[in-house]
């Protein structure tokens, strides 16, 4: 057996069952799995609705999903996702509406600038916290999630707001600030769906990341200082200077998801507009295995399963969309038990040492 | 500022606390022993759905009257302990991340209540609304004392019995453990499945004793914060006592006072800010500035017996 | 007493054990011998339980037992101290003895009577011990202490101590055979797993060798000698010194002067140390381990917070003391290091992507759009050139460094190093763990890189390699240089003197 297909097999049979443990759920509660899993996939897939949709869904995954990715490499768990594409997405909206009146060739440069560098700041400060005290990135990137949401909903609702509003959200931003969705390219396919060139964006970054992970040195000091920072010190490697900046990229990276929602779907910043974005992120990674391309690939499938499931919810007797999150669970929980499927499958090579 | 401590503050604060309290007990157990627990939100979730799921059938089906919310109090007691099998078994016996599986538990935990509850109760993740006698006794004095107990008992076990000292071995240096022939893998179940018990009366707590139903995702953070007060108790059963008391005491300041407090300008302080005490006083606490914190030392790692 | 019949155990490639048959008789002393990696330690756990052997009987007191865990094995009245000893250091000397077996009832520990029953053993066996320290405050010598009567307290009948002199000094090393004497006195049985020979037949009734795994022999200790139990062990007559021509020194590449590393808690590991290595010439460095070497030479590398330094270093006429790891490898300081799993290689990744290490940030690695892109063909001619000039085997730049023997990825290493043309080389324990042929290839890689009027601190614990490879020998004892002797004449007694005494 080849190499590749090794390395697929493993996440194939995590998510096969996943989906074998779903259908029984299903059963058990009184509806037909196969109806359910066929409303599922037929709504993701369908043209156009459903594959926009999904491309939609599945880029703020992919950015996530590469932020966790950069985190893991280098030994730290950044589970601050979350937070930082909050707090990311409110400074991209910012920029947008104070300085609203400008063109899109000021505009867009600084709210991309705003969505990364916010992004990056926020995971620094676990990254730094970490380096200079040692303090474990996992509690820390979890309570800097709930002072990023905190904070951002302070902002919008005490400055941000139109009088008025009953729903949490920001005041528009500038049109200069808004980047254009696929209806604008593609004849047939409707401006209404919210699929936009951040998708390209996305696929741009996994490229970049890959290169940068293992083509710059840069990268190699990240992937050293995961694998063995005693070895990577050893070699003249600043294991401190490599948390903060593993961090601040991954940050970087997961505050591009504000480019997706504020510049190219709301077009202002709305409370609460995170569908546990950073949180399947960590899924997406592992089940993508800590690269790129199975990024992609694991972003697109909890992208099928995240839209197939509004669809399932609506149209079923008995399934909520919490099938959804049912399913991610226990691909998230195989994913963690490979040494168990190790063992079925009679092969050794374990996960990229995490730090505890 | 003398309005703070009325009575009803008071109250208010055991009432918040609780759930607290025992899931950060069930926390200290658990990571005593060298098992990282941040499902303890999932294993809440669970106690809670349970709890007020198992109430409404055991009122509505078996027609148990006032003694449902205690079969309620039982059902989430082993809900939190299914979930926490599902957790020992993956990090314990098939050497999972702990923080992998911990995520995964909580994932799942926001999507097999609402699940379930469409099935049951045709709802979008709400369980039907209890009437007000059939909860769990609402008298903060029981509830402290209740509490209290927990705390000693928690104390007592940890520090003067065999058991106790097993556990603390087991999460320092399970090596060590391992060859006085204590069972490393036994203990470090033991104090997952403790977690579990605890996370789930505390969760059951939530909806038929705080509350009378449960709603989708009602812990709302409430484990993090456990997780928290434990870390911010440096390990230890009293501090993480005061911890909790400290996080409930700013939950119901912010439920409570708006309004009460000002800043020196004569602005209401936002609610915003003071729900942020607890998660900054954490990293400050976990950065080293109040204090060494050290966890348990082999806390996180799974234990191989290699070489 | 114990008997181990074909015993065989395979942890994945490798095949520890192999059909193994020890036979212990009550009352004596027992020792076990062979290289490290011989099985030694494997085929006593398995009688400890803490690993299951894949086929193979134990027998105690003749009788077919099923040791699964290291309860079972104490139940028959087994103990095992580790060589990394397992005590739990911010508990107390009690509460470690107890642990697993605590007096009381299963709701109220009894500490006290335990304290009372410790300083009993204590008195019996001449161990004395403080019950209520902690551990982190004691000795070495007392931890073991403490890791005897652990067992003792367990009513252990027989002993296994695993490589139980490597981290005492020869005075401890006696009273410690005093101890073993006494419980021999006392009816127990007591195996010790151990590489050092005269101790061997200093203290042993019966020894058994092995290696590769396999017995090779079993004697009677009044009947053999450290020729014949080496060549047993190593399976042909062993060449104890290096052929070498005399030196060609030149200027002095590297100074220490006055220099200490202190731990966080004040104690001083290195303590006012002060010597100077010249190019072409080799010092040693001998000590039993624990005394500070580790410490010297991570400091001389850059390994160590400069807060914890007081002290000199100089390379080449330049003060390194502010500089970090990176600037001193620029500087043409390169490191061999003790702990090759640890420090020295990167085992997730590939052969060529350890070859790099230290050099991966510069060209001609990085060689791309302003020295950032790594070189592919760059990478892989140096790989090639460190893999097959070094004979490192398999010879496959893309494998995991971690898939290959110690041997090998230590000459993997030391290629590297080799590699940046260094001035000065710190090299720790470059043998550790590596087989015969391998040796011989490291010795000779060292000598000739003297030869090319590189300046090498070589620090090892094997006093026949320190003595035969330097030109110049210093004992450290307890974090100082106790004394300088010409390795050409100086005897074993001398230099066993300095490295106990201190003086």
């Amino acid at each position: 057996m080849t190499k590749l297909a090794r390395e697929l097999l493993f996440p194939l049979i995590a998510v096969l069952a996943a989906f074998i443990v779903g259908g029984i759920l299903i059963l058990l509660v009184g509806d037909n799995p196969f109806d359910a899993y066929r409303l599922l996939l037929g709504a993701a897939l369908s043209w156009p609705d459903g594959i926009g949709y999904t491309l939609f869904h599945a880029t703020p995954l992919i950015f996530t999903g590469l932020a966790v990715l950069v985190g893991f490499r280098c030994g730290l768990f950044n589970i601050g996702a979350e937070g930082q594409l909050y707090i990311a997405a409110f400074a991209t909206a910012w920029v947008g509406i104070v300085l609203a009146n400008r063109s899109a060739w000021i505009l867009v440069p600084l709210c991309f600038a705003a969505a990364i560098l916010t992004g990056a700041f926020w995971a620094a400060i676990p990254g730094v916290l970490k380096a200079r005290f040692g303090s474990h990135e996992v509690i820390n990137t979890i309570m800097l999630n709930f002072i990023a949401v905190a904070l951002v909903s302070y902002f919008t609702q005490y400055h941000y707001k139109a009088p008025g509003d009953p729903i949490m959200q920001t005041v528009p931003i500038g049109a200069g600030a808004h980047i254009p969705r696929f209806g604008r390219f593609i004849p047939s396919f409707p401006e209404r769906i919210p699929l936009n060139v951040a998708f390209l964006l996305a696929l741009l970054c996994c490229l970049l990341v890959y290169l940068f992970l293992w083509r710059t040195k840069w990268g190699y000091e990240i992937r050293a200082t995961g694998s063995n920072p005693a070895a990577a010190e050893y070699g003249g490697i600043s294991i401190r200077k490599q948390i903060v900046l593993a961090m601040a990229v991954s940050g970087g990276l997961a505050g591009m998801v504000a480019i997706n929602e504020v510049m190219g779907y709301r077009y202002r910043y709305y409370d609460g507009f995170s569908d546990n974005y950073g949180f399947t992120g960590i899924a997406v990674a592992l089940l993508g295995r800590n690269h790129p391309v199975g990024v992609i690939l694991a972003a697109l499938l909890f992208a099928v399963l995240q839209h197939g499931g509004i669809y399932v919810d609506g149209f079923s007797e008995h399934v909520t969309k919490d099938i959804v999150q049912v399913l991610q669970g226990i691909i998230i929980l195989f994913v963690a038990a490979e040494s168990f499927f190790k063992w079925l499958v009679g092969r050794a090579r374990p996960l990229p040492r995490l730090r505890a | 500022m003398r309005d703070i401590f009325t009575f009803s503050l008071i109250a208010s604060t055991i009432r918040l606390a609780t759930p607290l309290v025992l899931a950060a007990l069930g926390g200290l157990f658990s990571e005593r022993s060298g098992v990282i627990n941040i499902a303890l939100e999932g294993k809440m979730l669970a106690g809670a759905f349970t709890a007020a799921a198992v109430t409404y059938a055991a009122d509505q089906k078996l027609h148990l009257g006032n003694a449902s919310p205690w079969v309620g109090l039982l059902g989430g007691l082993l809900a939190g302990l299914f979930i926490a099998v599902i957790y020992a078994v993956s990090c314990i016996k098939f050497k999972a991340d702990q923080v992998v599986s911990g995520a995964a538990i909580n994932i799942l935990m926001l999507g097999i209540p609402g699940f379930l509850s469409g099935a049951f109760f045709l709802s979008s993740g709400s369980t039907p609304q209890l009437p007000k006698d059939h909860l769990l006794p609402q008298s903060p004095v029981i509830i402290a004392f209740a509490v209290l107990v927990m705390v000693a008992l928690t104390w007592y076990v940890l520090y003067q019995t065999p058991f106790g000292l097993r556990l603390r071995a087991v999460g320092e240096k399970p090596e060590a453990a391992d060859a006085a022939g204590v069972s490393v893998s036994g203990m470090r179940y033991s104090g997952v499945l403790i977690a579990g018990i605890l996370a789930g009366i505390g969760g059951a707590y939530l909806s038929i004793g705080q509350s009378s139903l449960f709603t989708r995702n009602m812990t709302a953070g409430r484990g993090f914060i456990a997780l928290a007060a434990l870390i911010f108790g440096k390990w230890r059963p009293v501090q993480t006592l005061l911890a909790c008391l400290l996080f409930g005491f700013t939950e119901a300041v912010s439920i409570q006072m708006q309004g009460a407090v000002k800043l020196p300008s004569g602005e209401d302080i936002p609610v915003q800010f003071i729900q942020m005490v607890p998660y900054v006083l954490t990293i400050v606490v976990l950065a080293g500035f109040i204090g060494s914190s050290r966890p348990p030392r082999a806390l996180g790692v799974p234990y191989q017996k290699e070489k | 007493m114990l008997e181990l019949r074909e015993i065989t155990k395979r942890f994945g490639d490798v095949l520890a054990n192999d059909h193994v048959n020890i036979l212990v008789k009550p009352g004596t002393i027992h020792a076990i011998v062979g290289e490290n990696g011989a099985g030694k330690s494997t085929a006593m756990r398995i009688a400890y339980g803490f690993y299951s052997a894949d086929s193979g009987e134990i027998i105690v007191d003749g009788q077919v037992r099923d040791i699964k865990s290291p309860h079972d094995a104490i139940a028959l009245g087994i103990g095992m101290v580790h060589q990394h000893f397992m005590l739990v250091e911010t508990m107390t000397v009690a509460e470690n003895i107890v642990l697993g077996a605590e007096p009381g009832s299963a709701a109220a520990l009894d500490l006290k009577s335990a304290a009372a029953q410790i300083r009993q053993l204590s008195e019996e066996f001449k161990l004395a011990v403080n019950p209520h320290e902690p551990v982190e405050h004691l000795s070495v010598g007392q931890q073991q202490r403490v890791e005897l009567l652990k067992a003792l307290y367990r009513h252990a009948r027989l002993l296994i101590l695993d490589e139980p002199t490597a981290v005492l000094t020869p005075l401890e090393v006696e009273e410690f055979f005093g101890i073993l004497r006494r419980m021999r006195e006392q009816g127990k049985t007591v195996i010790i797993i151990t590489h050092k020979l005269s101790e061997v037949l200093a203290i042993s009734d019966e020894v058994t060798v092995m290696r590769d795994g396999k017995v090779v022999g079993r004697v009677q200790t009044k009947d053999t000698n450290a020729a014949e139990l080496a060549r047993m062990m190593v399976g042909r007559e062993v060449l104890l010194r290096v052929e070498k021509p005399d030196p060609q020194i030149g200027e002095t590449a590297l100074e220490v002067r006055n220099l200490s590393v202190l731990t966080s808690t004040g104690a001083k590991r290195v303590n006012d140390v002060s010597f100077a290595v010249r190019a072409g010439e080799i010092v040693g460095i001998a000590g039993v381990e624990g005394n500070g070497q580790t410490e010297l030479i991570e400091a001389l590398a850059g390994l160590l917070d400069p807060a914890y330094l007081t002290g000199e270093i100089r390379a080449n006429g330049r003060s390194l003391n502010a500089l970090g790891a990176r600037v001193r490898r620029e500087l043409g300081i390169a490191h061999i290091p003790e702990d090759r799993h640890r420090r020295g290689l990167l085992l997730e990744f590939s052969l060529a992507e350890n070859s790099i290490l230290g050099v991966h940030y510069r060209p001609p690695i990085a060689a791309y759009a302003g020295d950032v892109f790594l070189d592919d063909n760059a990478i892989r001619r140096r790989a090639t050139e460190i893999i097959e000039g070094f004979d490192v085997r398999p010879r496959n730049a893309a494998l995991a460094a971690r898939a290959l023997s110690g041997g090998n990825q230590q000459k993997l290493i030391i290629g590297r190093e080799y590699h940046v043309n260094p001035k000065v080389l710190l090299v720790s324990q470059p043998t550790r763990g590596v087989d015969i042929g391998a040796i011989e290839f490291i010795h000779r890689q060292l000598v000739g890189l003297r030869d090319q009027g590189c300046a090498i601190l070589l620090v090892s614990a094997e006093l026949e390699e320190v003595t035969s490879l330097s030109d110049r020998l210093l004992i450290i004892h307890e974090g100082k240089i106790a004394g300088e002797v010409d390795p050409k004449v100086a005897t074993l007694e001398e230099i066993g003197l300095l490295m106990t005494r201190g003086h």
